[in-house]
Parts: structure tokens; C-alpha cells; sequence
């Protein structure tokens, strides 16, 4: 660390750590997406196509919906948002500027590699014995368990309340946990460390998720964004979603 | 000591280089108060005994200054001697066992925190092998919060130790030695009292350190009202429902914090006096 990298080298260490390619046109015009932190996978994955076609650089903010909303509303200089929630999408107000429905998801109930505390349902989860880390309330997830619990009457002691989606799958892979309550699509994206148990109880009482994505008022270039939006509604995109787990919109029942 | 007309010769020299200083110090001061004055205008003050009248900030605020003062306390029993053991390494490659003492302070919280749970967590180094024979899980529990907090402020305390006990005359310790006194009663009675402004000093900033306290413990402790969720957690998560709480807590902190360097600013004469 005695010598200063250059600012370009620097940049391109970070581009990398945080998994975008394209540090040798760094000329290219920008599109900013903050997304959910469940969407990670599937739009990384999306990204390369769209990148592609409209020679353009996409850059991710992932995080909670209600994080990114916070920061929307701030001011933050997003061109794109895609949200876990209606709730959230709400919160950022005129900001949307026309949110769209692309993608559904719904709880699944994770165990780590093994079911080392043997859990069968959600009532294991009610008697205290297990350790269960949950989303916090603020947060999709959260809201979204917080509504099976009151559809269900089961009241489930957390031991911790966590602020993301991810953080509660993380806890769940590394054994720290003996439950979580994530979305399916994180179940499935960390199916060799995590194993399911059913929960027939979300889908039951319907609690499923839906995912907007919206342009925002302060996107540089409201038709690249407005591109973004389609894309996430375009077949290539929408056969990803459903690979990646998630229902579609509109539809009775997601996929298996 | 340098001579005074080199002295004063530098003081004819520095007087019209004073404000090329004054102007970047001007704005350096602005920069570090400005933030302070933007939270002060967000803090809804007319909500502010309901806001920190509620059940979850009393709990959060409560929990705070427990595992606040027990980290600080930690760190006085373990640092203090730790301090005393650096200043006193002899052997080659002692700077490499201080650079590790110091690298809390220099580490991202929230790996701190992975690194708590990746060793105390129930399938961590220590962790799975104290879950097997006591059944004992420290994540998600009060100690484990206060465990994070230690770990992130022991280096503040050990570094204001250290620099005091490397000021001291050697000569101190060999003098009570050479009167009969043992290692252990030279420490007690000569050297602790002789480096205690620097322990009052180093403890009150390992006390606010620790107050402020956030990624460790949110990755190694969790969050949960009431038994993991100090104030800094309890700001995070109401910051995107209500930001106006989120600035009324903030204010608690600040007070705190306030309090905190005013105390270290009065225990510690000594650190600038090197004389």
C-alpha cells in the first residue's frame, strides 16, 4: 500500500469487487438500478443483454427496498427502481414515474444443510426452541412475514430481526441459525448450503410479494430507463425471473 | 530544545503563511460542523419527548450504555494490562503483535463482525465446540453485543495507554524495583497511578466508541428490541420509516458523544503536555 494506484486502476478494482465488467469504456453512458437485494442474482445475470444492446454500462445498488426507497427519497441519483414491494414503490411517491409489475415472489421457510434442529413447519418455529432470525418488519420480507404470522396465528420469537433478505439467508448458510424465512427465489439461489421446508401456510393465505420496477423523475435519460422497464417485462428477461423462481405477475400460481 | 533565535526566526517566517492555513482550517471546521447543524434543523423537537418516550428507544438507549460501560469496563481489565505488555515488548517483530492488537481500529465493523461470528457463532472456531458441550449460543444475546463493542474499542484504549506508559521515565519502574517492590505491586502502585489520565482518557473513548457501535454488532449480535438492539441499530432501521425519529435518536447520541469528549478532554491534560 505504499504506492497510490492510479484513479483508473482504483475504479477498476472496485468495478470488479463489485462484479461489473467494462472498465475499458468507461466513456459509455450509465444507467443506475437500485434493486432489491433479493434481485441481485437474477438481474446481474440480466445485465450482460441489455448492457449489449443499448452500449451502455449498468451499474447495481442492491440493498433492502425500504433502504433504497429512503435514499430515493432523498435524492439519491437513481435512473431505475425495482422494489420487493407495492409498499416501498409507494413510499418513493412522484418519484415513480410509472411503476410496472414484473415479478412475484413468495416465503419459503430455509433450514440450514442437514436441518441440524430437525424443523417440519412453521409451528416448530412458534415454540421457541429453535433459533429463527426473521427480516425486520421495515423491510419486504419483514412485512411479508409479519402478515403470515398474523394470517396463520402463529407468533414466532425471533432471535434477531434482520435488515435484509440476504442477511437472514447468510445467517441461515453459515449454521448461526436453525430457521430463516426468506423468499423462494433465496432458497433456491443457495440450494447447496440451504434446505426447504414446505410452508403450504404463504401461499394459503396468499401472501405473496409483487415487484415493481419503475423510472424515476431524476433519471438522466428517462427513455434508457423507460428501456430498462420493458426489458424486465420482455420474454428474455421474464424466462430468467422464472428460472430464478419467481411467479409472474397476474397469474393464479407461480411455476411449481 | 531549539535556540531562540531560530525560534523566533520561525515565527517571522510562519506569521504570513497564516492564512493559506487559516482558509482550509476555516473549511475543515465547517465541513465537520455543518453535519451537526443539518441534524440539529432535522430533529422534530416539538415530537421529541413522545419519539424518545417510547418503550423501544428507552430499551435501545438502555442497552446502549449497558454494553457501552461493560465494553469501556472490558477493556480497562484486559486493555490496560495488554497497553502495559506492548510498551514493555523487547523481542524483534513486536510491531507486528502491535499491528495486530490494532487491527479493530482499522478493519470495516461489519467484518469485524463476521470475523466475531465466524469464531463465537455456533459453528465458529469457538463457538461450535461451546454449543456442543454447554449447549451455550453467544450470538443474538446482550454479551454478544457487548462482545462486539469491546472488540471494536479495545484498541482505542490500548493505544492511549501504551503512548502514555512509553512517555514514562523508565527509570520510575527500575527505581521501585531496586527498593524491593515485586513486578506486579511496581505496576499497582507506581506506574497505574503515574498513567491513569491516559486509562480515564483512553476509557472514555472506548466508551464512546463503543456507543456508536453499529456493524459489528448488527452482523455478530443481530438485532432485536430489547436484547441486541442498541441505539445506532434502532436509528438504521427507523431511518427509512420515519426519519424524523431517526434524527430525534441521533440527537441522544450526539449529546452523548459530547458529553463523552468533554470528560476525555478534561481527564487528559497530560496528552499534550509532553513538555
Amino acid at each position: 500500500m505504499a504506492r497510490r494506484p492510479s484513479h483508473a486502476a482504483a475504479l477498476c478494482v472496485l468495478l470488479t469487487a463489485v462484479g461489473l465488467t467494462g472498465c475499458q469504456r468507461q466513456d459509455t453512458t450509465e444507467l443506475t438500478v437500485a434493486a432489491a437485494a433479493s434481485l441481485e442474482g437474477v438481474f446481474t445475470e440480466l445485465a450482460g443483454p441489455f448492457e449489449d444492446e443499448h452500449e451502455l454500462r449498468l451499474r447495481f445498488s442492491f440493498a433492502g427496498s425500504q433502504e433504497l426507497a429512503a435514499q430515493i427519497v432523498q435524492g439519491a441519483p437513481y435512473d431505475v427502481f425495482a422494489s420487493a414491494d407495492t409498499a416501498q414503490m409507494t413510499a418513493v411517491g412522484e418519484h415513480a414515474l410509472d411503476p410496472v409489475l414484473f415479478a412475484t415472489n413468495e416465503l419459503a421457510l430455509i433450514v440450514p444443510d442437514g436441518n441440524p434442529a430437525g424443523v417440519t413447519g412453521l409451528a416448530d418455529l412458534a415454540t421457541g426452541d429453535v433459533t429463527v432470525v426473521l427480516c425486520a418488519e421495515q423491510v419486504p420480507c419483514g412485512a411479508a412475514t409479519t402478515r403470515l404470522m398474523a394470517a396463520t396465528g402463529e407468533e414466532i420469537p425471533a432471535d434477531s430481526l434482520e435488515r435484509d433478505v440476504t442477511s437472514v439467508l447468510t445467517k441461515v448458510r453459515m449454521g448461526e441459525a436453525d430457521a430463516g424465512i426468506v423468499y423462494r427465489t433465496d432458497a433456491l439461489s443457495a440450494r447447496d448450503d440451504v434446505e426447504t421446508v414446505p410452508l403450504p401456510e404463504g401461499r394459503e393465505a396468499g401472501i405473496v410479494n409483487e415487484y415493481p420496477v419503475s423510472a424515476l423523475a431524476e433519471a438522466d435519460d428517462p427513455a434508457l430507463a423507460g428501456a430498462f422497464v420493458s426489458y424486465m417485462l420482455s420474454d428474455v428477461a421474464q424466462d430468467a425471473l422464472r428460472e430464478a423462481g419467481f411467479g409472474t405477475p397476474g397469474t393464479e400460481d407461480a411455476s411449481s | 530544545m531549539p535556540n531562540p533565535s531560530t525560534a523566533a526566526a520561525r515565527r517571522r517566517v510562519t506569521r504570513p503563511a497564516a492564512w493559506p492555513l487559516l482558509v482550509p482550517a476555516a473549511v475543515g471546521f465547517a465541513f465537520l460542523l455543518l453535519p451537526l447543524l443539518g441534524l440539529l434543523a432535522a430533529v422534530p423537537w416539538t415530537r421529541l419527548p413522545e419519539v424518545l418516550g417510547r418503550r423501544e428507544v428507552a430499551e435501545a438507549l438502555g442497552l446502549s450504555l449497558v454494553s457501552a460501560t461493560s465494553a469501556a469496563l472490558l477493556c480497562l481489565v484486559l486493555g490496560v494490562p495488554l497497553a502495559w505488555w506492548l510498551s514493555r515488548m523487547r523481542f524483534r517483530g513486536h510491531g507486528f503483535v502491535r499491528a495486530l492488537v490494532l487491527v479493530p481500529l482499522v478493519m470495516p465493523p461489519v467484518v469485524g463482525g463476521t470475523a466475531l461470528l465466524s469464531t463465537f457463532g455456533r459453528s465458529g472456531l469457538i463457538g461450535a465446540p461451546l454449543h456442543q458441550t454447554s449447549g451455550i449460543t453467544v450470538p443474538y444475546s446482550t454479551p454478544a453485543v457487548i462482545m462486539a463493542a469491546t472488540f471494536v474499542s479495545m484498541p482505542f484504549l490500548v493505544v492511549a495507554v501504551e503512548g502514555t506508559l512509553r512517555g514514562l521515565d523508565p527509570r520510575l519502574e527500575t527505581a521501585a524495583r531496586a527498593l524491593g517492590a515485586s513486578r506486579w505491586y511496581a505496576f499497582r502502585r507506581v506506574l497505574l497511578p503515574a498513567v491513569a489520565p491516559g486509562v480515564a482518557a483512553g476509557m472514555v473513548l472506548a466508551w464512546a466508541r463503543a456507543l456508536g457501535e453499529f456493524g459489528a454488532t448488527i452482523a455478530f449480535a443481530g438485532n432485536l428490541p430489547g436484547t441486541t438492539q442498541t441505539l445506532p441499530l434502532a436509528i438504521y432501521l427507523s431511518l427509512s420509516k420515519d426519519p424524523a425519529a431517526a434524527s430525534a435518536l441521533s440527537l441522544v447520541l450526539l449529546v452523548a458523544s459530547l458529553l463523552a469528549i468533554g470528560l476525555a478532554g478534561s481527564a487528559a491534560p497530560i496528552r499534550g503536555g509532553r513538555r
